[in-house]
């Protein structure tokens, strides 16, 4: 990156990742978890969070142009470490190297995910339950959406200990030790919720 | 008579710096106590590869020989490390040894270091107390803050934390860790840390601090035990608040 921006665009990066777009993520999976209550539970939540006013807006400010930047950056970032898990096979090396991976396979989740969701209402289609319903009933396509939701949770749950010793939050090795264990946590809470949606689907 | 022990060596060689790398093989009489280095020697007294042939005497680099000064720093068996204290008895067989590739190689295991001594240029990782006139003595250290400063001291420049960092490579610019924890060190000397916020600067620029990706194998490797990740999440809180500073202006441009 020419002139001096490297510093700016990496902790824009890191925050963007958090704020907004882990915690639409978060907020995103905690509303599909309505499908655990009932197709009316569910589509009445959905139809609340699409209903809700300036929804252009908060979409485009709030998802599509962080998540376009941190998206395009990370595959920047990612394709221009040379990953030696081979040689250095210690823990944090691991989850470097799953950090970047995971974000790959979230990328081409979110890319079939929003084509199938977001793009088809853009085009008329009604986004519900019934959707959802038959999407999942095909055993590749409910295969592919646990992955690709695995993927993006330890994306960010592992994502939130780097951006927690990015910032200098998390500086001592116990501090950084203490914030493995809290971001293990969030990790396995958010699959929970996440999972448990998928499978009231199917 | 049983047979004779033998040690057996896979070395990668290069002959010029644009050359081709290519393996060759030897076999060593056993001696007790031995070092990569001393087979090395041992190599260069009688240069005959495995096959019996005659081959030129392999170039490596090495200085103090007790691991202070970092010039012996090789892949021993895939792992960076100085040769100096490689004991083969330790050292699983055939021994593999490997320049570090992260840096240019000048010939077989000898590489060219330079570009950690042009980072501590750039960041300044001095105390800088030249002038004109007699500035007087410094603020005093507190000794246990020196007893701490001197482990980040420790750094012998031996590329080690580069060679394991994932980030340090050609597609990218980044200094990687052992420049980083220098400016530590040197902001937390009382007279260093009057160019503090010119030390931070730098690392705030291209190739600089952001570009650690806490794969954290630096200080896992460090030889000196230079707790070099900390170092950087320390610098990346310092950094933190220098752009703040930058941003909104500050009163606080060094203490
Ligand atoms: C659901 C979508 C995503 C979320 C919630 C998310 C979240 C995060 C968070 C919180 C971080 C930590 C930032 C830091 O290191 O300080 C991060 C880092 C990263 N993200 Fe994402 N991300 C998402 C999508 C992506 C995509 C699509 C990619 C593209 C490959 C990607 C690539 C990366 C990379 C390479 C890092 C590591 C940066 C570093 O360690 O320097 N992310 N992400
Ligand atoms: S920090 Fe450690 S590994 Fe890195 S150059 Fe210094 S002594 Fe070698
Ligand atoms: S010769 Fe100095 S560290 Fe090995």
């Amino acid at each position: 990156m020419a002139d001096n921006r490297e510093f700016f665009y990496r902790r824009l990066h890191s925050l963007l990742g958090v704020i907004p777009v882990g915690l639409f993520m978060t907020q995103h999976l905690v509303v599909n978890h309505f499908a655990t209550k009932g197709e009316e539970a569910f589509n009445q939540a959905a139809g609340f969070m699409g209903s809700l006013p300036f929804v252009l807006v908060l979409e485009t400010l709030i998802i599509f142009l962080p998540l376009l930047f941190h998206a395009i950056y990370g595959l920047y970032i990612a394709f221009t470490a040379k990953n030696n898990p081979g040689r250095f096979g210690y823990f944090r090396n691991w989850m470097f190297v799953l950090q970047r991976w995971s974000g790959v396979i979230t990328l081409i989740f979110i890319a079939w995910h929003v084509w199938e969701t977001r793009v088809q209402a853009a085009l008329g289609a009604e986004v519900n339950f019934q959707m959802m319903e038959n999407i999942l009933d095909n055993p590749f396509m409910l295969v592919f959406y646990i992955a690709g939701v695995l993927a993006a949770i330890f994306h960010f749950a592992n994502g939130l200990w780097s951006f927690c010793v990015s910032w200098g939050i998390a500086v001592s090795p116990r501090s950084q030790r203490i914030v493995t264990y809290a971001t293990l946590i969030v990790f396995f809470a958010l699959s929970y919720v996440g999972l448990s949606a998928i499978l009231a689907f199917v | 008579m049983s047979e004779q022990k033998t040690v057996r060596f896979v070395i990668t060689r290069q002959n010029a710096a644009d050359s081709t790398p290519y393996e060759e093989e030897f076999e060593l009489p056993y001696r007790p106590n031995m070092n990569v280095i001393s087979a090395l020697m041992e190599i260069r007294r009688n240069p005959v590869n495995r096959k019996g042939e005659k081959t030129t005497p392999i170039n490596w680099d090495m200085n103090c020989l007790e691991e202070v000064c970092g010039a012996c720093s090789m892949n021993i068996n895939g792992k960076p490390r100085q040769s100096c204290t490689a004991l083969v008895d330790q050292l699983e067989q055939p021994i593999r040894l490997a320049p570090m590739n992260t840096f240019p190689v000048v010939r077989d295991l000898q590489v060219d270091r330079s570009r950690m001594f042009d980072s501590l240029k750039r960041v300044k990782a001095w105390v800088p107390i030249d002038g004109t006139y007699d500035l007087g003595p410094g603020p005093r250290m507190p000794e246990r803050k020196r007893q701490w400063a001197y482990e980040l001291s420790k750094c012998m420049t031996c590329g080690v934390c580069l060679e394991a960092c994932p980030n340090v490579n050609s597609k990218s610019n980044f200094i990687g860790p052992q420049p980083l924890s220098q400016v530590r060190l040197f902001n937390a000397h009382p007279t260093g840390a009057m160019n503090r916020d010119e030390r931070l600067e730098t690392i705030m620029g291209d190739g600089g601090l952001a570009n650690c990706g806490n794969s954290q194998n630096c200080v896992q490797s460090c030889p000196k035990g230079i707790p070099l990740t900390t170092s950087i999440a320390a610098l990346n809180r310092e950094a933190t608040f220098q752009s703040f500073r930058n941003f909104f202006g500050s009163d606080h441009a060094v203490d």
